[in-house]
């Protein structure tokens, strides 16, 4: 059938063959002894000059994680991961810098090859600035570091802060302590106890009672070293009445060995806060017969911790060898609202286990969960969510809809949702449907005069819509591109 | 699975070695029998009772829930069949043929043995100590599963029912299974039945389980073939801890349907594992559970689709008063060769009270591509505007609350095509809502 065909050639250009991000950047690094023990865990608190407490909070989180076990629920299949036969952190060498110029040039390229401006005079005095358009103040994280945090001081005027990690351990310790593990436990799974033990930078967002972030917030993760695993720790805060709109973006080079990306990131809500997260994931997926890539184990979690607060999660996944991650939302605050709007692409032997969960705790709480999965080749992609209302959710709502759509006869599509309602005013509405695209859908389109791909392209793009459009206007775009199963204008 | 290795046994688990240990010298069966049943008591003793943390016992964590494990029932006496004889009354009125088991062991002089030409019944202890062709060919055999629960019957199975429906017969009543206890001492009781339905046969099986306290653990191994047609029907009424497992493999271009009521129970556990093993067969799975109290019913279905072309269904509903538990898995294999596969599955849940629980967990897993399959899962409570027009209309609350619930609950027993059983069903959930107080 010339349609499917048509679709599958689509779908092929975001097969492994085709990543484009896949160079390396060859500049000197520093790294921490292969391995890990104790002593690594000290020699990256050292390296990140952290007070003591923190130190003591990573050695529990590293002796709790000896104890633990990893998963084996998820329907993913991989090679045991050698956890003493990777590095824990690999800094560039050039570091603590007073401003961009000293920051190593072969970095900026890397960022200018990956379409991530740095430059904010560059970025300012573009030639062409169409008027009100939005502008993304960014956080480059490079393996284990942060090289760059810009619009830094613009942000700070209007009070918000955003600056790496490591930099807001230095600078806002009293904040850090507040909030870091209060919403992903130190306990809580085997990835995110390493995490807690091991990590290294990533973006710390705090926005004021009552600001808007002036703009959007985006860090940029990537893999450069081998055998490094990369370990970033992400907290955003919203206190009461604020709202901020977070990017974040990652990929890494083309290796044959499979890269450890165990992140974990918290958003707390407070009072009629709002966070919006999303997220285009394009690590590298390992080549056709499923040699490298990255395994994507990752732990997000939100918790809308203040009455009328919302916590929207969007993400679109089109990379890893292995995807293992779940953004959450405990709608803890009475009237408070979670959404999880997904799009998974799996080709090649990629295998995606995602999904998410909807803890309803406070009365009056509503969720939404819309996730649209597209396997080709030879992957599988599985939606895994969770639905719950405990007893005093009163009137606490979900609905959820999963769909899947196959392309070829290799691959799999699997759904297992749970949904749990422990009292009799929750209202719990379920929909999942798999299917190829409908014939009857295609005949319709061609008979009123588009070609088979024109056709195909509608109805691929009427399939995740619903998610895409949740994207901010940057992402979409960018997302488009990524995933070009030939959407609205791809075709042509 | 995630089993530990576990040095220690709880009171149950070491009852049931212990049982074991000491039955398994009279169990019915020898030779390649009491080889099936000392591998499958070995299987179940590595993994210990289901429990929370294997996935498919996820919400029924038998482990917990039993807490000790009753003596085998020994063989009814004259009075234990004298307390048995009202069973199965749920369908009075429906012309059937009645076959009592009570204690899990054959009553024959309780049963209805008039011969039929084509339909063969006998009780599946003497049939496996006598090794009966039939039996030696399916037991143990219809579907691979590793079930703790389905092991633990296999290891200790006593009696049951062996029933085969000859090629091409269309039986003239439907078989009535009916399950009672007599003892009056809480026992354990493992029944283990098996239907075989021949090609182009036509046969409508019931099987009704009513006693008191008691633990169960009862299969049934159906094999339907090719161009033929099982309704199966499974009501469960009973006080007792009930665990029980159906094996259904389907042919070709053949028709099952299986309807499964419960209702007045205390732990049910209702686990079906029902494969399209040839292609174009049609397939409705459907169910009803009514709680209140403190019950907690599961039903979990696993649908294989192994072959082309086929249509499943699967519909459950259920209503849930007091602290009630309910527990809906239904997983959806669609194997790779088993393209054109269309298979819906929809679970609903009515809660009528703040602390019932429902939990629902359908699943979808498919490797073809070219397949429509779907499923649909509420929870909820009855529509107020719905009771507000009811109301309005003069009828008072209760009972504008039993006709909306009925309602729910009839759109799905209203699919049954046999006319007498649908209405006994009928009849039997407007008892239990005439006892909602």
């Amino acid at each position: 059938m010339p349609a499917a065909q048509e679709t599958v050639e689509q779908v092929r250009r975001i097969d492994v063959d085709q990543y484009k991000y896949g160079f390396v950047t060859d500049i000197e690094s520093e790294k921490a002894p292969i391995g890990l023990s104790e002593d690594t865990v000290r020699f990256i608190s050292a390296k990140k000059n952290e007070p003591k407490w923190m130190l003591e909070w990573r050695l529990e989180a590293y002796r709790r994680w000896l104890t633990m076990r990893e998963p084996t629920w998820a329907r993913v299949d991989y090679p045991k991961i050698d956890y003493q036969n990777a590095y824990y952190f690999s800094a560039p060498k050039k570091n603590a810098l007073a401003s961009l110029d000293e920051v190593d040039p072969e970095i900026l390229l890397t960022y200018e090859k990956l379409g991530i401006p740095l430059r904010e005079q560059e970025i300012l005095a573009g030639v062409v600035r169409p008027e009100g358009e939005r502008r993304i103040a960014v956080d480059a994280v490079f393996d284990s570091v942060s090289v760059a945090t810009t619009f830094k001081e613009e942000l700070k005027r209007a009070g918000v802060i955003f600056m790496p990690m490591s930099e807001a351990l230095q600078e806002h310790p009293e904040l850090v302590k507040k909030y870091l593990g209060s919403v992903v436990p130190v306990t809580d799974n085997f990835f995110a106890t390493l995490n807690s033990a091991v990590f290294s930078d990533g973006s710390f967002v705090y926005v004021p009672p009552g600001v808007r972030c002036p703009m959007e917030l985006s860090t940029y993760f990537r893999i450069n070293e081998a055998n490094t695993g990369q370990f970033e720790r992400t907290l955003i805060i919203a206190d009461k009445g604020a709202y901020v709109s977070y990017l974040e973006g990652c990929t890494a080079p083309m290796r044959d060995e499979n890269q450890l990306h165990a992140a974990v990131v918290e958003l707390v809500t407070h009072d009629d806060a709002e966070i919006k997260y999303s997220t285009v994931q394009n690590w590298y997926p390992g080549d056709a017969d499923g040699k490298g890539g990255i395994f994507n184990f990752v732990t997000k979690r939100g918790d809308c911790r203040g009455a009328r607060s919302k916590i929207s999660w969007t993400q679109v996944e089109t990379g890893s060898a292995i995807t293992w991650k779940y953004p959450s939302c405990i709608l803890r605050g009475d009237n408070s609202r979670g959404e999880f709007y997904s799009i998974a692409i799996s080709n090649g032997r990629q295998q995606v286990d995602s999904g998410t969960k909807m803890i309803h705790l406070g009365k009056n709480t509503t969720s939404r969960i819309i996730s649209k999965g597209i396997s080709a080749g030879k992957s599988n992609n599985t939606y895994r969510g969770l639905v719950t209302a405990h007893r005093k959710a009163t009137n606490a709502r979900n609905f959820t809809n999963c769909d899947s759509l196959l392309i070829g006869n290799q691959c799999g599509a699997h759904t297992v949702p749970y949904i749990e309602a422990k009292n009799s005013s929750a209202v719990f509405e379920h929909e999942a449907s798999t299917s190829k695209i409908s014939e009857d859908m295609l005949f319709y389109c061609r008979q009123r005069g588009m070609s088979a791909e024109e056709a195909t392209a509608l109805v691929v793009n009427g399939f995740v819509k619903d998610v895409l459009q949740q994207l901010p206007m940057e992402f979409a775009v960018e997302a488009q591109k990524l995933i070009s199963i030939s959407l609205e204008g791809s075709v042509g | 699975m995630n089993a530990e290795v576990r040095a220690i046994k709880t009171p149950a688990e070491q009852g049931l070695a212990d049982s074991f240990a000491g039955a398994r010298g009279r169990l019915p069966g020898k030779g390649a029998v009491a080889a099936l049943r000392e591998d499958a008591f070995k299987r179940f003793d590595a993994s210990g009772l289901p429990h929370r943390r294997v996935e498919q016992w996820k919400y029924t964590d038998l482990r917990a829930l039993m807490r000790e494990s009753y003596p085998l029932a020994a063989l009814p006496d004259a009075a234990a069949k004298l307390r048995a004889k009202n069973a199965g009354n749920v369908l009075t009125g429906v012309d059937c043929r009645r076959l009592v088991f009570v204690d899990g062991a054959f009553a024959p002089e309780l049963s209805d043995l008039v011969p039929e030409a084509g339909l063969a019944i006998g009780s599946m202890a003497d049939a496996l100590a006598k090794g009966d062709p039939l039996v030696a060919a399916h037991v143990g055999k219809t579907i691979a599963t590793d079930d703790a629960a389905l092991a633990l019957n296999t290891a200790l199975m006593g009696d049951g029912a062996a029933i085969r429906i000859a090629a091409g017969v269309t039986l003239k009543r439907p078989v009535h299974l009916v399950f009672a206890s007599g003892s009056d001492k809480p026992s354990s009781a493992f029944i283990r039945s098996l239907i075989v339905v021949e090609k182009g046969a036509k046969a409508t099986v019931i099987e009704s389980h009513d006693s008191g306290v008691a633990q169960v653990n009862t299969a049934l191994e159906l094999a339907v073939g090719d161009e033929a047609q099982a309704d199966y029907f499974k009501i469960t009424q009973t006080r007792a801890l009930h665990v029980s497992s159906l094996l259904a493999s389907i042919g070709s271009r053949a028709v099952f349907n299986s309807f499964a009521f419960t209702s007045d129970a205390h732990i049910v556990r209702n686990q079906s594992f029902i494969r399209f093993a040839g292609e174009d067969s049609k397939g409705a799975i459907r169910g009803v559970n009514l709680l209140r109290g403190k019950e907690h019913v599961d039903n979990t279905l696993l649908i294989e689709h192994a072959a082309g072309g086929c249509d499943s269904r699967e519909q459950f509903k259920s209503v849930l008063d007091g602290q009630s538990h309910n527990v809906f898995q239904g997983k959806i294999v669609v194997q790779p060769q088993a393209q054109k596969t269309n298979a819906k599955m929809m679970t609903r849940a009515l809660l009528l009270s703040d602390e019932a629980e429902a939990d629902n967990k359908p699943e979808l897993e498919i490797f073809a591509d070219d397949v429509i399959c779907g499923h649909g899962a509420t929870a909820g409570a009855l529509d107020p505007g719905l009771k507000f027009y009811l109301m309005s209309r003069g009828i008072h609350e209760k009972e504008a609350e039993a006709l909306l619930i009925q309602a729910f609950i009839d759109e799905t027993i209203e699919e049954i095509a046999h006319e007498g059983i649908r209405d006994a069903l009928k009849f039997a959930a407007l008892r239990w809502l005439g006892s909602r107080s």
